[in-house]
């Protein structure tokens, strides 16, 4: 009888736990959006999303976040551009170009680089490639291009590693198949194999897109951090990350809600990419 | 047709060497920059403005690893237990842990860190301290363990429970002495992983943990990570040197963190083939 008990009480217990997660995403839901919702409403969500100038001390004060809106899409943008066919590309060397001796010693190096910090990345983006970007385009060498670059580099792991899985869950028969009618190697991987991971490769995409707009500690280092929407690529900017870091520390009264606001905004455009990837990632079960 | 092929190949040879070429130089970089400028000063006991010790640093991020790991470990590894040893097919509430668990995974440490503010700095009045460090870190990490013991609990073959149940041993008898000791190198990969999340966070630390200098003495005592100094000695842009050094530092931390677990989810695939 005791042990039954026991065991029943564990069960509890175990079930607990389990509830934690849930008990976290309400509070982290509650505290984000109960912090910023009321600023919003009060300054004018109009006001608050399309105001072009973010001036916290001027009287009265300006708390337009289009610019930081801006400069997290156009930087993820150009991140993407130049990080996904590098990364898709990569997958497929690893999934079927690359021997299995090679593979053990590859494989762990990309684990590797999503486990080195941002603020490793960030630093090494400061003292090598922003010297690089002075020298090519002038003035500080710390814009659009500079995180993009380096934003691209910190992707490639979540997508590597998602698109080398879905591509190696493509059943062989697949690829079997078109050699068998004659296609050669490559054209067999690039035509038949990768449109048949498509699902998977969308998912890692949106991924990568999740972390690029979520990135600070990097981004901050690198991006210029000026906010004003910038007129070409080569400007600095800022976003919607760096913004909170940047004026947390002093801010006060609706200085600090705007920031908040800030994360509400940023908070909003993550769920909207998470229930973007799992939707992906049901019709890829189904 | 031919041309074509070979062009393909080429680029994904380019790709992969873009890729890893990156990675070595990036490493590379940062050591060979990094290595004259280690001097015995930098691990002198006390910081000074003088000295920039990364000593008080490495304590307090060991404290802050440990003390996250022992609140997160159990909750995230009993939540895989509920999921895979429990919970019925179709359950509701597996449905909403998998569904949280993945947005948690998803959502960026800045907004860790602002909630950790919120909630634990102000409302709770930890203030900047390791013991609101430490829990909003764990809130972090929690994903990454539970979604590591599910995977591992998953891979143990149903065999081994049914053996066990067949020989009398209730359920929890079969968890602990059966299935855990085989899902082992899973869980701890995943536990790794998470102490490189946390030896490498920033943002949501920077207004959780706080960051002075000093060593941390208290639960409710603030100081930095070697990642928060690390931050802070490039953004002020004064300590260059001193901030290459912290970077060897972090990447040997990492270098180490990485092989462990490779060796351990390699053992992982070795002990499924048996």
């Amino acid at each position: 009888m005791k042990k039954i008990s026991f065991e029943g009480f564990m069960k509890g217990v175990f079930m607990l736990c389990a509830t934690t997660s849930i008990l976290a995403i309400i509070l982290i839901c509650y505290f984000i959006f109960s912090g910023g919702v009321p600023f919003i409403m009060e300054y004018g969500l109009k006001e608050f999303l399309l105001g072009t100038s973010w001036r916290p001390s001027n009287t009265p004060p300006a708390f337009g976040i289009l610019p930081m809106i801006f400069g997290s899409l156009v930087m993820t943008l150009v991140a993407v551009v130049l990080g996904v066919p590098i990364g898709v590309l990569t997958a497929t060397y690893l999934a079927k170009f690359c021997d299995k001796r090679l593979y053990k010693i590859l494989k762990p190096c990309i684990n590797l680089m999503a486990g080195i910090p941002s603020i490793v990345y960030g630093f090494f983006a400061l003292v090598v490639i922003v010297p690089l970007m002075k020298d090519v385009f002038g003035g500080t060498g710390m814009n659009i291009i500079t995180a993009s670059i380096l934003l691209a580099i910190m992707i490639l792991p979540t997508i590597i590693g998602l698109s080398e899985s879905s591509i190696k869950s493509v059943p062989n028969s697949y690829y079997e198949g078109s050699i068998g009618l004659g296609a050669s190697h490559e054209r067999a991987v690039m035509t038949v194999v990768l449109p048949a991971a498509k699902s998977g490769i969308i998912s890692s995409i949106i991924l990568g897109v999740g972390r690029a707009i979520g990135e600070t500690m990097a981004v901050i280092l690198v991006a210029g951090n000026q906010p004003r929407i910038p007129n070409s690529l080569t400007k600095g900017v800022r976003t919607l990350t760096t913004n909170i870091v940047l004026e947390m520390a002093y801010a006060a009264d609706a200085h600090r809600e705007a920031l908040i606001a800030t994360a509400v905004v940023l908070f909003v455009f993550i769920l909207l990419i998470n229930a973007i990837f799992l939707i992906v990632k049901r019709r890829t079960l189904n | 047709m031919k041309t074509k092929s070979r062009i393909m190949r080429l680029l994904i040879k380019a790709s992969a060497f873009i890729t890893f070429a990156a990675l070595f130089f990036i490493i590379a970089y940062i050591i060979i920059n990094g290595m004259p400028n280690l001097k015995p000063s930098l691990f002198a006991l006390e910081y000074t403005t003088t000295n920039v010790s990364m000593f008080p640093s490495i304590i307090n991020t060991i404290l802050l690893v440990l003390l996250t790991l022992i609140i997160a470990t159990p909750i995230g590894v009993f939540t895989g237990f509920y999921l895979v040893e429990y919970a019925k097919r179709g359950n509701k509430l597996v449905e909403v842990i998998r569904i949280t668990t993945e947005t948690l995974s998803g959502i960026p440490s800045i907004v860790y860190g602002l909630f950790g503010m919120l909630f634990f700095v102000y409302r709770l009045e930890f203030s900047y301290s390791l013991l609101a460090g430490t829990l909003t870190a764990a809130i972090m990490v929690l994903p990454v363990i539970i979604r590591s013991t599910e995977e591992a609990l998953m891979a143990v073959d149903d065999s081994l429970r049914e053996a066990s149940l067949g020989l009398g041993a209730g359920k929890l008898r079969t968890i602990f002495r059966v299935v855990l000791p085989v899902a082992m190198p899973g869980i701890l990969s995943g536990i790794i992983l998470s102490i490189g999340r946390i030896v490498g966070e920033t943002a949501a630390l920077m207004y959780t943990l706080g960051t002075a200098t000093k060593m941390i003495n208290g639960f409710f005592s603030s100081g930095r990570t070697l990642s928060l100094h690390m931050y802070v000695l490039s953004s002020e842009g004064l300590f260059v040197k001193e901030a290459y050094a912290t970077g060897v530092i972090l990447l040997l931390i990492v270098l180490l963190i990485n092989g462990l677990s490779t060796y351990l989810s390699n053992k992982l695939t070795k002990g499924r083939l048996d």
